[in-house]
Parts: structure tokens; C-alpha cells; sequence
């Protein structure tokens, strides 16, 4: 018997020898490999930058929308003009699991400073939407419980909007005209970044809602596009989720098996979402990576037929000499092991330094994970006795006497 | 030199190849004893069965009627790895076109049987230096086969072969694609393996020249055994070489 020590050697050696044929074969399963690995660990990465974007909402973070209703097979056109102020304080009023509610309207409009106009969403909402969506003032305040309830004619604005209306200058206490009135320049919002959605977060302008109503979208005292809540404990989520279901019902009067007039999303169920499309996207490229292994497969299979086809000769000589069918059989076989796993190894260290580089590029925190690591070395490895084993079989069953007249 | 102890003995061997059209029935009943120590030659045309005789007795081949006994040992009808296990324990092969591993260094290929009996490294790196040594070659041990003539490469196959002292010598046509001179060397080498170690030698060949070196000449004809001469007065290899004719562009060689 033929140590396994000794068949790892000589595989090597051959694989030297051979140089330019043995690069090719192994650049099938280094590029696979490389390939596999990259893909698992972009996913990866693209699933944690959605989750910190998603965190990014505001922990806990309830979306409450108005819904068309159906009634007789019509759906309504009417959709949103049932949600009020009202709802979102009953609700804090009386869901236990909801620590707080804001009401939330915007539109797009255009603002205009001494010498400046930028088109942004203005919002109306209340001082709870800070907390509530993870917003901080940077400088300035935010607006206060008197002038939300006076209909101020104060803003905040985002990093954005500041940059385009004023430039280097200090906007604090500087006004702003939106339509026909002057809206003076209380605070300035820190900077948040881009939303899972894709939104500037930093490209808005915040008023108090009664201000929004009064004078950007005209619309009856209460109303609201939206409500905006937040639960007291991420484990309270579905919780709350439910009680705002039952408030909203009782006081819109839907009966339980009636379809809502309002939907309800929840940060789990948005980052769930995601997080499917994150992982379809990444067994899609899987699979189209996995593919190209099997292809290096193939050409591992077609190099070690060649290769048993020219060693014919040498295998007679083996054999003659008292090599049995198990030896040669070893022979091959650890051959297309090391010649696959060696791509394996190259693709992985390659795939590794690609990683490193996309990460600095993308400014992402991406990292190798050990599952990969071990399935690509394993993977490797299996190609290597699945496709090597056909053509090692082929040199065992050679007859010395044929394979010695072999020139 | 010769001993009465069989070492092959041949009982009504047959051996018959089907091919699509016609069975050819290349051995016909042919039965043998050669005993240990001797130095035999076999000849014979092509066609006459001395190849497939060569393939039975060296464990390449199975006969298809009859038994081979080899040293003590029923081999004839064993299983594949059976008698690989007997050609690397009793058997060493001399082939005609050396069979040497290309790109392999002469010490490599003379350990080669060794690896496939689980010799340790430095045990094989120790035998093949011994044996390279007492063939001549010590100072061509790390030669790959392109870099030694072709009796130099014929004398590492011979190293090869008897790197696990095997009481058994198997030669094919070993002297096939040298010259004269350098077919007497190792001819010579031959017999001098045979009467100091005393390793039973079968020489296959078509030259009756080389078969005279033998001791014993069986002549195989149409698969049967034509003749079995004992030759009392073998020829000498050594004196034949001192006799060749002094050439001018003879290449020294080792």
C-alpha cells in the first residue's frame, strides 16, 4: 500500500510538471471558489447595511397608513382622510406597549430663502417624531409644545436643505418663505444618512403639523397622513402591533372580520422584506457561482482523463512492478483532490483580498465568514474525488500487459 | 549453480485469446519446471507464444487452463491485486524499453517497488543507493532517464528489478534496442547476478546470440515448447566484450 504521504507528493510533483495545463484547470475552480466566496460575503454585507439602515428608522419604529377600503367589490377613493391627531393619542392613551405617537404629513414644495430655492418635503408632525424616528437637533431647538399648539410659523431643517438655501452661512434665525409666508429657522437637524428606502433623510424640512395643515396641504383640523409610533420594548412590537390593530377598529368601527381602513408596518416586518430580497439575491449569484465550480469541475474530470490517457505507459510500469489497482486508484484520485483543492486554497486567499479591497471601496464592513471558508475548502474538495474519481477508476482497471505496450 | 527446488513449474498451461471473429489459442498445454538458480532463455518467432508465455510467468497475465505454481505459491488464477502483491514480492521485470518513469531520477525509479511496499523514505533512499552501486550506477543515482544512455538506463531497470530481491528475474527482450557491445554489458551483468546472487533468470528473446548466454534454451513454436536444450558451455559475456573489435568512436560510458 502506498502511504497517502507519499500519493500527495507525487500528485504534486505531476501537477508541477504539467505546469501550464494544471494553472488552467485549477484557474476553473480558483475562479468558482473566488467567485462563491465574494458573493456569500457581499450578501452578507448588503444584509447587515439594510439592517443598519432599517435601525436607522428609529428603534421600534410603527408605520400606521391610511388604507383604501373595499365595500361591494369598489375600493374607496377617499383613502387616508380617516386618520387623526385623535387615533395617534388614543392610542398612546390606551395601548400599553406603545411608548408614543406622532402624527406625520408631508409634501413636496419649494423653499425659498434671500437668494436661494430648493424643492424638499416639508412635514408636519410634532416634537415626539424626533424621538420616535432617532432624530436629534444638531444646533438651534426644535420647535415647542406652545408653538405647535399656536401653528408657529417656525421650522428645522435638514443638512441638505441648509447647505442649498444658505450655504456656509448660519440659517438659524434666518426665514424661509414656503408659498405665501415667512417661517422662521429654529434648529437644524443632526445628519442621519439615506433611509432603506433610499430617501435623503437629511433632505427635509420639519414644521409643526397644525402649521403644515394651516398653510402647505390644506386639510381638516386633526387629519393626518400618517401615524408614527413607536413600541416601548422591540420584544412589544407584535404586541403593540395587535392593540393598535383593536384601537384603530373600535374607534373607526370595523368590525374584527372586516377589511381595516388603515395598514400597519412594522421595522421587523420592512427589514424581513429586505432581508428576502438580500438572501434570493445572494442564492441567485450563489448558484450562478456554484455553476462555475461545476464547470472547473468538468475541466479537473477532462485534464485527469487526459492526464491518464498520456501516463498509460507509466501506469503499466506501476503496475508490473506490484502497484495495485487501490494504488493507482489513490494516485489519481489524491491528484484531482490537491489539483482541486489548490484552486480552492488560491480562489478562497483570492476571493479573501477581494473582499478586503470591496470592503475599503464600498466603505462597507465585510468580512469572510467561516462558513464559506469551510464550504469552499470543502466544496473543493468534493469536486475534486466526485470529478477525479471517474478517470482514477479508468487508470485502476488498466491491464499492464496493454498499458506496458502503450508507446 | 542449479539447484533441484522448483521455482516456476508449469502444469498444462493454456492460453486462449477470443477475439470477435476467432479464438486464438496462443499456449497449448505447455508445462515446464525451472528450477531455482537457473538462467533460462526463452525464443521463439512472434506469434509463437513466448510473449504470452512471458506475461504468465511474470503474473501479468492469467492462463485461461492449467497451473502456475511460483515458488511454492499456486498464482495462475489469483486475483488482480493478488498477483500485483506477487510480481513486487517475487518477481523483478526487465523490459525491452527499459520502462523507466520519465523525469523521475534513476534512485526514484529504483525505489518505485519499495513505495508499493510500504518501505519507509530512508530505508528505500539506502536500498536503491546499495543496488544502483552493484549495478554500476552509483555516481548516476540523481540522472533522470534522458540523461543516461541506453545501457546505463537498461542497468537501472536491472536495479529496479532487483531492489527487493526477488528470486525471480524477468527479462523481455532487455537487450532489444542496444547495440552489441553494450548488449553483452549487460548481458554480462546478467550472468554475473546469476552466478554471485544466484537469481533464477528467464530471458525472453529472438536472437539465438543472446539466448547462448543462457544456460538452458526452450524454443516455443505455434504455443508449444519445441525444444529444451541444456547448454553445457554458455557463452561468456565478458570474454565476448574483450573480444569485440576496439572501435574508435566507442563512447566511454559510467
Amino acid at each position: 500500500m502506498m502511504a497517502i504521504l507519499a500519493a500527495i507528493r507525487l500528485a504534486f510533483r505531476a501537477i508541477i510538471r504539467a505546469k501550464l495545463r494544471s494553472t488552467l484547470t485549477v484557474l476553473g475552480i480558483l475562479i468558482g471558489v473566488a467567485a462563491v466566496v465574494i458573493v456569500v460575503a457581499l450578501g452578507t454585507g448588503v444584509q447587515q447595511q439594510i439592517l443598519g439602515r432599517i435601525s436607522n428608522l428609529g428603534a421600534n419604529v410603527i408605520f400606521i397608513w391610511p388604507q383604501a377600503t373595499q365595500s361591494s367589490g369598489v375600493r374607496s377613493k377617499d383613502a387616508g382622510n380617516r386618520l387623526s391627531e385623535n387615533d395617534g393619542r388614543a392610542l398612546v392613551r390606551e395601548a400599553t406597549s406603545i411608548a408614543d405617537v406622532a402624527p406625520f404629513s408631508s409634501s413636496g414644495a419649494q423653499i425659498i430663502s434671500e437668494d436661494q430655492n430648493v424643492v424638499t418635503q416639508v412635514m408636519g408632525t410634532t416634537r415626539g417624531y424626533m424621538d420616535i424616528r432617532g432624530f436629534s437637533i444638531g444646533k438651534g431647538r426644535m420647535f415647542t409644545e406652545s408653538e405647535e399648539l399656536l401653528k408657529a410659523k417656525v421650522c428645522v431643517m435638514g443638512e441638505v436643505v441648509r447647505q442649498k438655501l444658505f450655504g456656509k452661512q448660519d440659517p438659524i434665525g434666518q426665514y424661509v418663505r414656503i408659498g405665501r409666508y415667512p417661517y422662521r429657522v429654529v434648529g437644524l437637524l443632526s445628519e442621519k444618512g439615506q433611509s432603506p428606502f433610499g430617501e435623503d433623510q437629511d433632505d427635509r424640512l420639519i414644521m409643526p403639523i397644525g402649521s403644515y395643515r394651516a398653510r402647505i396641504q390644506k386639510s381638516p383640523p386633526g387629519r393626518v397622513q400618517m401615524l408614527i409610533a413607536s413600541a416601548k420594548d422591540e420584544k412589544l412590537v407584535d404586541r403593540a402591533v395587535s392593540q393598535i390593530d383593536s384601537i384603530l377598529r373600535q374607534r373607526h368601527r370595523i368590525g374584527p372580520d372586516s377589511e381595516p381602513d388603515f395598514g400597519v408596518r412594522t421595522q421587523s416586518e420592512i427589514r424581513k422584506r429586505f432581508e428576502g430580497i438580500a438572501i434570493t439575491l445572494t442564492l441567485l449569484l450563489s448558484s450562478i457561482a456554484a455553476i462555475s465550480l461545476f464547470v472547473g469541475g468538468i475541466g479537473v474530470m477532462n485534464i485527469m482523463l487526459v492526464s491518464v490517457t498520456e501516463r498509460t505507459r507509466e501506469i503499466g510500469i506501476r503496475m508490473a512492478i506490484g502497484a495495485s489497482s487501490n494504488d493507482i486508484l489513490t494516485q489519481f484520485l489524491v491528484e484531482a483532490v490537491v489539483l482541486s483543492l489548490l484552486g480552492g486554497l488560491i480562489g478562497l486567499g483570492l476571493g479573501a483580498g477581494a473582499i478586503i479591497l470591496l470592503g475599503k471601496v464600498l466603505d462597507w464592513s465585510l468580512s469572510l465568514p467561516i462558513p464559506a471558508v469551510v464550504a469552499a475548502i470543502g466544496t473543493s474538495a468534493i469536486i475534486g474525488v466526485v470529478f477525479g474519481f471517474f478517470p482514477a477508476l479508468r487508470a485502476s482497471r488498466l491491464d499492464p500487459i496493454v498499458a506496458l505496450r502503450q508507446e | 549453480m542449479e539447484s533441484d527446488q522448483p521455482l516456476i513449474e508449469l502444469q498444462q498451461i493454456g492460453k486462449d485469446y477470443v477475439t470477435e471473429a476467432v479464438t486464438v489459442r496462443a499456449l497449448r498445454s505447455v508445462s515446464l519446471t525451472i528450477f531455482k538458480g537457473e538462467f533460462v532463455a526463452i525464443i521463439g518467432q512472434s506469434g509463437s507464444g513466448k510473449s504470452t508465455m512471458m506475461n504468465i510467468i511474470g503474473c501479468l497475465d492469467r492462463p485461461t487452463r492449467g497451473n502456475y505454481i511460483l515458488d511454492g505459491l499456486e498464482v495462475g488464477a489469483r486475483s488482480n491485486d493478488a498477483r500485483a502483491v506477487v510480481r513486487n514480492h517475487l518477481i523483478g521485470f526487465v523490459f525491452q524499453g527499459f520502462n523507466l518513469l520519465p523525469r523521475t531520477t534513476a534512485q526514484e525509479n529504483v525505489e518505485l517497488p519499495l513505495v508499493y511496499r510500504g518501505v519507509g523514505a530512508s530505508e528505500r533512499a539506502k536500498r536503491a543507493k546499495e543496488t544502483l552501486e552493484s549495478v554500476g550506477l552509483g555516481s548516476r543515482m540523481h540522472h533522470t532517464p534522458n540523461q543516461l544512455s541506453g545501457g546505463q538506463q537498461q542497468r537501472v531497470a536491472i536495479a529496479r528489478a532487483l531492489v527487493t530481491q526477488p528470486p525471480l528475474l524477468l527479462a523481455d527482450e532487455p537487450t532489444g534496442n542496444l547495440d552489441t557491445r553494450t548488449s553483452l554489458e549487460v548481458l554480462d551483468l546478467l550472468q554475473r547476478l546469476n552466478r554471485t546472487q544466484k537469481i533464477t533468470i528467464v530471458l525472453v528473446t529472438h536472437e539465438h546470440d543472446i539466448a547462448a548466454c543462457a544456460s538452458r534454451v526452450i524454443e516455443f513454436r505455434d504455443g508449444r515448447i519445441r525444444r529444451d536444450e541444456r547448454n553445457a558451455q554458455p557463452l561468456n559475456a565478458a570474454e565476448a566484450i574483450a573480444n569485440l573489435p576496439v572501435e574508435d568512436d566507442q563512447v566511454a560510458e559510467s
